[in-house]
């Protein structure tokens, strides 16, 4: 970004190096311009094209991975990096999207909307998301963060008959700007201090001078990481996380919880390890002391929630715990661990988000941990399929959760930080209660309820009508959940006409993807293993 | 008399606190939202200051992308509040707690 004044020349764009970007971009685009010239018609079209151009950008992702090889180069003059790990992370963040396309597409027809909005806004926050993980400029990584953020907070508000989406987007969207705000800080004071904001330049900078003063230079890396820690949702930035991922649509928390965590971490990549890696001593105590509180808080926080949203929440900031201790020890072991974890964290994630967007019904309003239980005797499928993905999250043997926790738990070993291991392992097994928790209940015996309720009459009306009263109606529906009283029957019969629904057909397909690659990859691991090694094996 | 760059830079910096105290002080959502476009006006101040005492034309053309980012926010933010106050008017960040746990 460095111009010389005087010296402005245009800069060769290489259009194939960024050319998942593009698609990810260019079609919602595309999507939108159809959309106006159509009026009927469900919501499937967009399905449709949207999984096709996951597809692409995911085969673009491929031919730019096999064409890098092992000689990484920039594009755009500089401001993009094209390499192996931006092509790994282009190709999660092309599956998330595809697989998000599908959720979406049951809760458009589940909440009566046709229109294009949400994978469109998918689409173009997943564009941003690849392009943080291709940056190569500090500005980069700040514009696809917004791009990924904006989008996102349109996406969460996207119930606009439930309060409570709103309410999610908002604090989503003051805690983001503010983030987005103290991480441009910090590019601002890293510029002030090397004089340039590009990566490869900022490297070479502190790699050949020794900043004597560097309060300015330590300020803006402290800002910096301040700024991707709310992203990441590493506490003791995670506080909008269980509210956020609880009232957006279970899709959108599916992709959020997916994507922008993902996207943090190749940022926190990207800046520590690649701009600020000589600086190496001054980050690690910071990523260290983020590491353990996501673990302890995330895995502590977990066991007492009842609902199975912010559960998940909070087990996905104690996997945020897990990432940044392979970030802490800042070797070639843990960037292998970290990519790895990313990628099975994903799948992992979007699979248990797309079964509470299932049980969740209209509204995403039953989500209490007893709308849960009995699953398996309803949908076996269903149950065996969370099953497996919980038992993933957990760390469970044969699955990709258990290599991911073992690869980043060597990794601090290798380096040496042995509490930080410990750490990471105890907390691993507090969060498999949590896990078993919910497995016994699916195959629990259902509560007493009547089995079949009078279909359609949904008893808390006012939340889908989104009167003025419905705060206090909504409020009073998710405290019926939690409370043991005479009145769980009411709440059981409400949940009931919902739970019998059919499981949509999009959902079905994420399910089986998200548990199949579990089990597969884990059982036989050597395939995303060895991608893993290659995508981070060059920095 | 030319003023140092230094006194710029605690400007930017002064004002960045106010913005984000604001944010975390103030319950209202308008207000609050004001505070975090403060915030990115001081980083734009100090970007052009660095741009100045580095003699170099790149931060100030940073400036231009935090704008068009800060118009983007705020349609977006604007619509989300708006969204809200259509069936909540009057109200602030304090009466927005249907999800907590």
């Amino acid at each position: 970004m460095a111009v010389i004044a005087g010296a402005l020349a245009i800069p060769h764009i290489s259009y194939i190096s960024i050319l998942p970007e593009l698609i990810a971009m260019g079609a919602p685009m595309v999507m939108l311009l159809w959309s106006a010239t159509t009026r009927s018609g469900g919501p499937g079209r967009w399905t449709a094209f949207t999984v096709v151009a996951s597809v692409a950008a995911f085969l673009a992702s491929v031919e730019i991975w096999v064409k890098v090889g092992t000689h990484p180069y920039t594009a755009v003059a500089g401001a993009i990096l094209v390499d192996r790990f931006s092509a790994f992370l282009s190709g999660i963040f092309a599956v998330a999207m595809g697989l998000f396309a599908l959720l979406a597409h049951d809760w458009a027809v589940r909440e009566d909307e046709s229109g294009p909005e949400l994978p469109a806004l998918g689409m173009l926050s997943a564009s941003g998301a690849m392009l943080m993980a291709a940056a190569g400029d500090l500005v980069v990584v700040f514009l696809g963060l917004e791009i990924m953020s904006i989008a996102l907070y349109v996406m969460a508000a996207m119930n606009r008959r439930r309060l409570a989406s709103g309410e999610a987007a908002l604090k989503y969207f003051v805690l983001g700007a503010f983030s987005s705000a103290i991480f441009l800080y910090g590019i601002a004071l890293t510029y002030g201090a090397t004089g340039t904001t590009n990566i490869a330049r900022i490297a070479s900078y502190l790699a050949s001078n020794v900043v004597v003063s560097n309060g300015v230079l330590l300020a803006g890396m402290a800002m910096l990481i301040v700024g991707l820690g709310f992203k990441v949702a590493a506490v003791p930035f995670h506080t909008w996380s269980p509210d956020v991922y609880q009232g957006s649509p279970s899709p959108v928390t599916a992709f959020m919880s997916a994507v922008a965590k993902a996207a943090g971490f190749a940022a926190l990549v990207r800046v520590l390890m690649e701009a600020m890696g000589t600086l190496r001593l001054d980050w690690q105590p910071a990523i260290y002391v983020l590491a353990v509180l996501s673990l302890v808080v995330g895995g502590i926080l977990t066991v007492v929630q009842r609902d199975v949203k912010r559960m998940l929440a909070y087990s996905s900031i104690s996997h945020a715990g897990f990432v940044l201790a392979a970030l802490q020890s800042a070797s070639a072991a843990g960037r292998s661990a970290l990519a790895y974890y990313v990628a099975a964290y994903t799948l992992m994630i979007i699979g248990s988000f797309a079964v509470a967007g299932h049980v969740g019904g209209p509204g995403d309003r039953s989500q209490d941990l007893s709308s849960y239980r009995g699953l398996s005797s309803r949908h076996p499928a269903v149950g065996f399929a969370f099953t497996i993905l919980l038992l993933g999250q957990a760390g469970a043997p044969f699955t990709t959760g258990f290599l991911a926790k073992f690869y980043v738990v060597s990794a601090a070993v290798g380096n040496g930080s042995y509490t930080l291991a410990v750490v990471a392992m105890l907390s691993a097994v507090v969060t498999a209660f949590f896990y078993l928790r919910i497995v016994l209940g699916l195959y629990g015996s259902e509560e007493p309820s009547t089995p079949e309720g009078p279909p359609g009459v949904l008893e808390p009306q006012p939340a889908l009508v989104g009167s003025v009263g419905e705060p206090q109606a909504s409020h009073g529906a998710e405290e019926r959940g939690s409370v043991v009283v005479p009145e769980v029957l009411v709440a059981a019969s409400a949940t009931q006409v919902i739970e019998v629904s059919e499981v949509g057909a999009g959902t079905s397909v994420v399910l089986a993807l998200c548990a199949a690659a579990t089990v597969v990859l884990g059982v036989w691991p050597s395939p995303l293993l060895d991608l893993a090694k290659a995508a981070t094996i060059i920095f | 008399m030319t003023i140092p760059g230094s006194w710029y830079l605690t400007l930017a910096a002064v004002l960045f606190g106010i913005g984000g105290l604001g944010l975390l002080v103030r319950r209202n959502v308008l207000v609050m939202f004001m505070c975090v476009e403060l915030m990115l006006n001081a980083v734009n101040l100090t970007f052009v200051t660095y741009a100045r005492m580095l003699h170099d034309v790149g931060g100030q053309a940073l400036v231009f992308f935090v704008l068009v980012v800060a118009a983007a926010e705020v349609v977006v933010g604007l619509g989300v509040i708006v969204g809200l106050f259509r069936r909540r008017p009057d109200a602030t960040a304090d009466d927005f707690h249907i999800l907590k746990g």
